[in-house]
């Protein structure tokens, strides 16, 4: 279990665009965290600044209290695995299996454990069946759901997602809903990029939204997209979830999600 | 007009069609939404309109392709090129990777197809203002975000100013902002006389802005009718696309013995 924390953290890119001010951010283990805001809010650079894969320009990013600075890429891929936004950035074997063992493999499991993980891995994301196919010859977005199981076979303690939902359809998503709540279930923490308000306002336990390289908002959903917030969301030009704004109206409060809708209203009902 | 009649499509080197015996009209100035699960042909019917498949990815067409009345089967890509845009879902493939700058980019359409520098300029400008990325015009295209990249490219589509136009997901990596400015621009183009096909998973987008959405399984149309009333049906659940949030919510009020015009008014 890994407690990730970015402490005044700032990053500036080498031709001197900033991304990231004086970020402060602590996230515990089993945590489900949606990191949402616009296109070039900084959320890329700083999921990419919890592994390693950048490193900060000011302030510091520490696993566990310890400063990761030090430590190397490798090191920091056992801990934190990444499943990037586009699936072809990470693909790279010639059949399904060998991608998702890949990982596993570089870690040292044994062959069995290896096994082991990649048939688990295959089944959350649904690929069992196309364990001999060439990554190539999947759609979009069975690709985007075999680097997920080539990350998640790794077994890290952390998993992030950077866009996991863009181009799963309505069953992919269902299965990236549950990779969610299967993670967070056995402790492991998850921090997901988002775009669809729905994903976040169903799946995730705290929202982080993020406006020009900064921290706006960071609290559970019904907080978070809860109307006195909607200004600060279309400064960084979100909407709240359909339900958000559906409850606001018919005055029930905060409710982030379809079912908080549809519940407070059969709740009125049956009292009323 | 761009009209399928009885299209089948078989990729080269596999023995199975992916399409079969799609009937699609695409009217001037419609804007037409096809949905449907992964996998089920919605790119592969986006390449055909746009000549791509069998024109750039070899197989196999069936059936009648036309474009203004035009028989346009077995026709050189190039031919399409001027009265077809498409709009990959993916940016990166797109992109030309020979310019040096987001306004060089969007620039390249317009001078491609013969426009007065002038021109040129102001198209650009104008596609570039409409999607909001006026102040990406200087940016090298490969220091783009995806969500940069994807409205870089159909900026690029928009300067081209196509009698037809298909998109394949042009809002998958998109945010909110980004998706509302698309949708704008498309019915701006529409308005125009432009008829477009948008493959889309967002329903809610597709809901307010299509006049018609067409639902494909397994490389067959299923259902084709009014944007509303198709993404209303029960059974578009069962053919693996998710409804619009307004009949979701509709739905889940349902499964509580709620009346939803009633419940929501």
């Amino acid at each position: 279990m890994t407690d990730l924390r970015l402490e005044a953290t700032g990053f500036v890119y080498p031709d001197g665009t900033r991304a990231l001010s004086a970020i402060d951010l602590a996230i515990a283990p089993g945590e489900a965290v949606a990191i949402v805001g616009q296109n070039g809010s900084g959320k890329s650079t700083m999921v990419r600044l919890l592994n390693g894969l950048l490193r900060p320009t000011e302030g510091r990013v520490t696993h566990d209290g310890e400063d990761i600075a030090a430590l190397r890429v490798a090191a920091l891929a056992a801990r934190v695995g990444i499943v990037f936004q586009n699936p072809d950035r990470q693909i790279f074997a010639g059949k399904v299996r060998d991608e998702v063992a890949f990982g596993p493999r570089i870690l040292g499991r044994s062959a069995t454990e290896t096994a082991a993980a990649v048939d688990a891995a295959l089944e959350a994301v649904g690929l069992a069946d196309v364990r001999d196919t060439n990554p190539y010859d999947l759609g979009y977005s069975r690709r985007k759901l075999l680097a997920l199981a080539s990350v998640l076979a790794m077994g890290t303690p952390v998993v992030i997602l950077d866009e996991p939902t863009t181009g799963q359809d309505a069953r992919g998503i269902r299965r990236v809903q549950q990779v969610v709540a299967d993670l967070t279930a056995t402790g492991r923490t998850v921090v997901a990029i988002s775009h669809d308000m729905r994903f976040v306002a169903e799946s995730f336990g705290r929202v982080v939204v993020m406006g020009a390289g900064r921290v706006l908002l960071d609290g559970p959903p019904s907080d978070v997209f809860g109307a006195t917030n909607w200004p600060t969301l279309a400064s960084t030009y979100l909407e709240p979830p359909f339900a958000a704004r559906v409850g606001d109206r018919l005055r029930l409060g905060s409710t982030p999600t379809e079912s908080s809708v549809a519940d407070s209203l059969a709740a009125l009902r049956a009292h009323g | 007009m761009l009209e399928l009649r009885g299209v089948g499509y078989r990729y080269a080197g596999f023995s199975k069609p992916v399409l079969h015996d799609i009937d699609l009209v695409l009217g001037d100035g419609e804007i037409v939404g096809l949905v449907g699960p992964n996998e089920a042909g919605k790119s592969t019917l986006c390449l055909v309109a746009s000549g791509l498949a069998p024109g750039s990815i070899r197989g196999t067409l069936t059936g009648s392709l036309s474009i203004d009345g035009e028989p346009m089967a077995g026709k050189a890509l190039h031919e399409f090129s001027t009265r077809v845009g498409i709009g990959f879902q993916n940016p990166a493939t797109q992109l030309s990777g020979v310019t040096g700058s987001v306004f060089e980019e969007v620039a390249l359409g317009p001078m491609n197809l013969g426009l007065s520098t002038r021109d040129t300029v102001e198209r650009t400008k104008a596609a570039l203002a409409a999607l909001g990325i006026d102040h990406l015009a200087e940016r090298e295209p490969r220091r783009l975000s995806g969500g940069q990249g994807q409205l870089v490219v159909i900026a690029s589509l928009l300067a081209m100013r196509p009698g037809h136009l298909v998109l394949d997901e042009p809002t998958a990596q998109l945010d909110p902002e980004g998706t509302r400015l698309v949708g704008e621009a498309l019915r701006a183009l529409a308005t125009s006389g432009t008829a477009l096909l948008v493959a889309e998973h967002k329903t809610d987008l597709l809901d307010g802005l299509c006049q018609r959405v067409v639902v494909i399984g397994d490389g067959r149309i299923v259902a084709d009718g009014p944007a509303a009333a198709t993404l209303e049906d029960p059974a578009l659940v069962d053919r693996g696309v998710d409804p619009p949030s307004r009949v979701r919510l509709a739905t889940a009020l349902a499964a509580r013995g709620l009346d939803a015009t009633e419940a929501l008014a």
